[in-house]
């Protein structure tokens, strides 16, 4: 959902040096990357969050302590489909929050510039409660390193986890996703992002690679 | 815009200032959390250089630094160049050398901070200079009438005191005219500025014709030297002729707002009882002040400098 | 019998409506001929071909600051940059320190200028002790010192009837009231020209009404007392106009207009500089075209520059206590050059009015390049391009507002009573 002016967001376009992968995770030295082009279309998209509701519930010990918050802009969309599934599969009304991390990046100074803040909601406080964080795509896992900063200045939650549609490799911090839609192999100049369109709640999702330079200048 | 910094509101263009406002309200949501912190500006300083005294606004760019997490500094030398051992311009450069990211600078003479950013590195924010502009001032004004209006085109705000010699009033005409509003001046005749519609606004000698259909009122503090002198010949005559009350409220629109930027002289310009209650929106402007002023902070402080890239 | 000889130029001398190629020869201190190809035999030959030749300029109005100032300025300094600028005879106020109302402050002048001064100098003497405005000066014993005029600039003498009879009582002694016409109270604490721009910049504003008031005021008390007023640094063109129709009907009015005025407007205060803060102030562009018309059809006689130093450190303060003033010797020909170029004045016109017309109204030998006239000529390049640093200038100040232009015409050689006191690539010489 591309509604800001360009600006380097720390994960999904530019991981910058280093990104010895971990075992698991797309990234590896050698490896061959994902052509460019739509990764995940509309159709895939769901079945993917259907399932990652799926693990949700079974992996969540307390289901009535779930909080979603989606990190802007992606994860927004992304975490409200969620709860409608945790509604439609075990009737489950999960606070659904949305937690912009800008204020909290690690390259603000450096990069000196000022992307546009985004909205942030958190309808209930987050104390007591196993937030999820769900973001549409992972990569050097700074945004997710913010989000929890970020979050932390709102409480004390029982337990973070993170979802993420995308892990598209290079990680540059100690952060793991627990649950992960789809691993794509890229090249570090590439650009993964989500495409939204249509009206709130009712929206086309679609994930699309951008090529290096095509990455660069979308 | 704001590359070099924030001197008045004449400088910036509308989308600057939506990019402001935009920000502002995103920094407000902050002041409803619990814990009103976040680390942006976190090992970056600002300076507050006060040459004017005043605690209102000091204090309002003292917890909007804080709470974007930089360390704030007050400096308030003592007032003019004459009465010090050191000249303003000598100030402002020995602060300089001490590498500040942002320095707010008030003064009682217009052109100071101007005269000041020349010969600064570190950007400067214009917290009132004389009676020429105080620029957050009339932006945390844009985002309070847009908080309770909606919008600002298409406005009518009337704006009533000594125009003369308020920076409050020139920057709100050229922020309220340049988002689209029409903007009226009302006040006694010494008090309004020669020659006053090249600004763009029209001034009214009758509070009854300026606030006829206004949506905004927009009351000014007067100075308590200038009344009962050349300028004014009593509390009495101003307050009768253009003091905001109830009664004379009704000329406005009945959705009216009323806004002050404080302290109140309270029965002058405004009753005792619209200081303190609806329609008057004068705490909200208080506290949109901080959120205003941590955007205008955000915005500018702690942006890479190049002398430092380079000694890295 | 010291002889120099100012070949090939053109000399233009509006006294005698001189405007031709011709050599200048000075013999002893005064010239002797005028003429094409003069005999160059036994005479020092000062080469001014593609130059204009013309009496060097006469200043009705500068501050020298000395006594009692010279952090800022002294007579060295002050009659160094005048030569610079081509003026061969500099009139200085009387606002030192001691202020110049006393025959031994005049007389202290005049001998520091002998020893110290390349150019001539002439002292004005205040027209009331101490600039008060209460007593009147001992205008004869001044005159008899050395005194060519009378002006409490810096002030204006605020009581209309002491102002009258330092009018009525300057006739005794013939020389001109020369005046700061401002009514003090309607300027108030002004800074800037009261107007659409003192509106945007929140200073407070100098009413041109606060000149045409006092101008009107004045005029009348010389209709009424016959004494020579003369207007001092006229800068609206209410003022200008008054003067017009005071010469119409008779009286006895003159008027200077200062270079800055005649160039720049209110505008150019817009970024707060101090080095455009002046008294009276730079006034709206209708009032700059006004000046310039008054120049132009005679209503107003000499263009004098009000030359002001102030050290850097007073200047660099809040606009509001900065004290007013500009340089203006070494700055003046180019600036009003510009007035030749964009044709609102001719050659002679605009030369008049530093020489003759100045000479004229103070009553001054010089100001002509006649047989038997002071050798005081002033050499000018009007083409010559060059850079104006007041921190490389002559004045000990530098508080112009044309510091870093770019000017067009230097005066490239002054000479006084025959002798080179200025040379552009020498420098200021001594005699």
């Amino acid at each position: 959902m591309a509604t800001d002016p360009p600006h380097p967001a720390p994960d999904g376009a530019r991981p910058s040096a280093g990104g010895s992968a971990h075992p698991g995770e797309p990234g590896r030295p050698g490896e061959r990357v994902a052509p460019a082009g739509v990764v995940l279309d509309d159709p895939a998209i769901q079945r993917a969050l259907m399932r990652i509701s799926h693990e949700l519930l079974e992996r969540t010990e307390d289901m009535r302590a779930l909080y979603l918050v989606g990190i802007p802009n992606g994860g927004v969309p992304l975490a409200r489909r969620i709860a409608r599934n945790l509604q439609s599969i075990a009737d489950l009304e999960v606070p659904v929050g949305v937690l912009d991390t800008t204020l909290y990046r690690d390259d603000l100074v450096s990069s000196g510039a000022r992307p546009r803040l985004r909205r942030t909601e958190m309808p209930s406080a987050v104390d007591e409660h196993v937030v999820v964080l769900v973001d549409d795509v992972a990569s050097t896992g700074r945004t997710i390193r913010a989000a929890m900063d970020a979050l932390m200045d709102f409480g004390r939650p029982r337990a973070v986890q993170v979802v993420a549609l995308v892990d598209r490799g290079h990680r540059e911090l100690p952060i793991k996703i627990d649950y992960v839609g789809k691993n794509i192999a890229t090249a570090r100049g590439d650009l993964v992002k989500l495409r939204v369109s249509g009206e709130t709640d009712a929206e086309t999702l679609e994930m699309v690679l951008l090529r290096g330079e095509e990455g660069a200048s979308a | 815009m704001m590359g070099r910094g924030l001197l008045g509101i004449e400088d910036l263009g509308r989308e600057d200032i939506e990019l402001i406002l935009d920000t502002a309200d995103h920094m407000k949501e902050i002041g409803e959390r619990d814990v009103k912190k976040v680390p942006t500006l976190r090992g970056r300083t600002i300076i507050n250089l006060f040459f004017e005294p005043s605690t209102r606004t000091r204090t309002s760019f003292e917890i909007a630094g804080k709470r974007l997490s930089a360390d704030v500094v007050n400096f308030s030398p003592s007032d003019s160049s004459l009465s010090k051992s050191e000249s303003i311009l000598d100030t402002a450069k020995t602060l300089d050398a001490m590498d500040p990211d942002a320095v707010v600078v008030r003064h009682r003479v217009a052109g100071v901070p101007k005269r000041i950013a020349d010969v600064l590195d570190a950007p400067v924010i214009n917290a009132g200079d004389g009676a020429h502009e105080h620029p957050t001032q009339a932006l945390l004004d844009l985002m309070t009438v847009v908080e309770n209006k909606g919008r600002i085109d298409g406005l009518t705000v009337t704006i009533v005191g000594d125009i003369a010699h308020s920076r409050v009033a020139r920057s709100n005409v050229y922020a309220f005219t340049k988002m689209g509003a029409e903007v009226r001046v009302a006040g006694p005749p010494t008090m309004m500025p020669v020659e006053v519609e090249c600004l763009g606004v029209k001034a009214f000698t009758s509070l009854r014709e300026a606030l006829d259909g206004a949506d905004v009122v927009m009351a000014l503090r007067i100075q308590r030297e200038r009344l009962a002198g050349s300028m004014l010949p009593s509390v009495r005559e101003y307050s009768a002729s253009f003091g905001i009350d109830r009664a004379k409220l009704r000329f406005a629109k009945d959705d009216a707002i009323v806004m002050h930027p404080g302290p109140v002289n309270r029965g002058v310009e405004l009753s005792h009882d619209l200081t303190d209650h609806r329609p008057s929106v004068i705490l909200d402007q208080v506290r949109n002040g901080v959120a205003m002023r941590m955007a205008v902070l955000y915005l500018l402080a702690g942006r890479k400098r190049s002398r430092t890239e380079e000694a890295s | 019998m010291a002889r120099v000889l100012i070949r090939g130029g053109r000399v233009i001398d509006p006294a005698v409506d001189r405007d031709e190629m011709a050599d200048v020869l000075i013999e002893d201190g005064h010239v002797v001929a005028v003429d094409a190809a003069l005999d160059a035999r036994d005479a020092e030959v000062v080469d001014a071909s593609g130059c204009w030749v013309t009496p060097g300029f006469i200043d009705l109005h500068a501050h020298l600051r000395e006594p009692g100032q010279e952090y800022k300025e002294d007579i060295a300094s002050g009659g160094s940059a005048g030569a610079a600028g081509g003026f061969t005879s500099i009139c200085c106020m009387a606002n030192t320190d001691p202020v110049n109302d006393d025959p031994a402050v005049t007389e202290y002048i005049l001998d520091r200028a002998r020893h110290d001064s390349p150019v001539k100098i002439l002292p004005i003497a205040a027209a009331t002790k101490g600039l008060e405005g209460r007593v009147m000066t001992e205008m004869a014993a001044l005159v008899e010192a050395g005194a060519v005029a009378f002006s409490d600039d810096g002030r204006t003498i605020m009581d209309s009837d002491m102002q009258r009879r330092v009018l009525e009582y300057s006739k005794m002694v013939g020389r001109p009231v020369s005046v700061h016409a401002e009514d003090l109270t309607l300027v108030r604490d002004g800074v800037v020209n009261e107007g659409p721009v003192s509106t945007r910049l929140g200073l407070p504003g100098n009413p041109s009404a606060a000149e045409t008031i006092n101008v009107s005021r004045d005029i009348h008390l010389a209709e009424i007392t016959g004494g020579h007023l003369h207007i001092g640094h006229v800068s609206t063109a209410g003022a200008v106009a008054l003067i017009r129709e005071a010469r119409v009907r008779g009286i006895h009015v003159t008027g200077e207009v200062t270079p800055h005025h005649l160039a720049l407007t209110d505008a150019e205060t817009m970024g707060y500089d101090t080095n455009t803060k002046m008294a009276p102030p730079l006034r709206s562009a209708a009032d700059v075209a006004a000046c310039i018309g008054g120049l132009a059809d005679g209503t107003l006689d000499a263009i004098a520059t009000d030359h002001a130093p102030h050290a850097v450190h007073e200047k660099e303060v809040e606009f509001t206590e900065a004290p007013p003033g500009v340089l203006g010797l070494e700055t003046a020909l180019p600036v009003v050059l510009g007035l030749v170029r964009d044709r609102h004045l001719s050659e002679a016109q605009l030369i008049a009015s530093l020489t003759c017309n100045a000479a004229r109204v103070f009553h001054l030998e010089t100001g002509r390049l006649t047989r038997g006239a002071p050798g005081d000529v002033a050499v000018i390049d009007p083409e010559r391009r060059w850079t104006y640093d007041p921190t490389k200038g002559y004045s000990k100040s530098r508080n112009s507002p044309w510091a870093g232009q770019e000017m067009i015409g230097r005066v490239v050689t002054t000479l006084v009573d025959g002798q080179v006191v200025y040379h552009v690539d020498r420098g200021v010489l001594r005699p």
